[in-house]
């Protein structure tokens, strides 16, 4: 058992001129006080947002704020032990929680002009750049699914849904483009 | 839709939201010296005006925290909402 590697794998989502599947990554839930924050900005190398919904990346890293004391952290699939090993290394004797949810969710970009539409045909939130600006992220509804939603440019969505819940997502998406097919 | 102020993420659509019953209810301290009457009261005698009421949200779909609200169960207004440990004060002077 102690050469037992996990290979990850993204449930399979078709792309699409709009839609770009994201390849399988490390994603952790962090949960911890202004220490555990600090400690873990410094070993994780993304200073962690405190804003409330931002998101902050350095390099292939991200942190995105989820609540006052909760952060998805997203890294390379390559970085897994190396994030690892450094976060419980400076987390020591500091209260706090690291939960491995990288199989948990799959993750995929909707892209393109009209992405915002797009979204707005199961997403209540108030899309527009200046209401959910570039960097904003938050956990948020998709028709009747949870997603974590985070805009890394202004016609580029990354979304993260529960991975049963992709098809159900990509699905109720597809249908509304046809509704924009041109 | 109906928008409600989380105090950590600011105003959410209402389908983010869970509603959590009244609000500031507190258990009782010492059970040698708590009496049934005081349990029934926790347990199970909730308030149901019209008007202004003190109820707790979720924020089940957003950032998941708790917080108060206080509304107005006859129109759905949202007079205000705040974190769990504070009590503001109304203008009216209600509870």
């Amino acid at each position: 058992m102690s050469n037992l590697t996990l290979t990850r794998r993204s449930p399979h989502i078709e792309a699409r001129s709009w839609l770009e599947p994201v390849q399988a990554m490390l994603r952790l839930s962090f949960r911890g006080g202004p220490e555990a924050i600090a400690a873990a900005s410094t070993s994780f190398g993304v200073a962690l947002p405190t804003t409330a919904c931002r998101a902050a990346s350095h390099g292939a890293r991200s942190a995105l704020w989820v609540g006052p004391d909760e952060y998805l952290l997203l890294a390379p699939e390559s970085d897994d032990i190396s994030v690892r090993t450094a976060l419980t290394a400076s987390l020591a004797g500091i209260a706090h929680s690291i939960v491995d949810i990288s199989h948990r969710q799959a993750a995929f970009l909707l892209k393109g002009p009209h992405a915002e539409w797009l979204l707005g045909s199961g997403c209540p939130l108030d899309l527009d750049l200046a209401a959910f600006p570039v960097g904003m992220c938050t956990r948020t509804v998709y028709m009747k699914s949870e997603i974590y939603l985070w805009r890394t440019a202004a016609d580029v969505f990354h979304i993260e849904t529960w991975r049963s819940f992709t098809p159900y997502v990509v699905d109720h998406l597809v249908d509304a483009a046809r509704e924009c097919a041109a | 839709m109906l928008v409600i102020h989380c105090p950590y993420c600011g105003p959410r659509p209402e389908p983010e939201f869970a509603h959590g019953g009244q609000a500031h209810i507190a258990r009782p301290q010492d059970p040698t010296t708590t009496t049934e009457d005081d349990l029934l009261q926790f347990l199970y005698l909730r308030e149901n005006p019209r008007g202004l009421f003190r109820e707790r949200w979720r924020h089940a779909r957003g950032c998941g925290r708790f917080f108060n609200a206080i509304r107005d169960t006859t129109t759905d207004f949202f007079v205000t909402t705040y974190k769990v440990g504070e009590r503001p004060e109304l203008p009216g002077g209600a509870a």
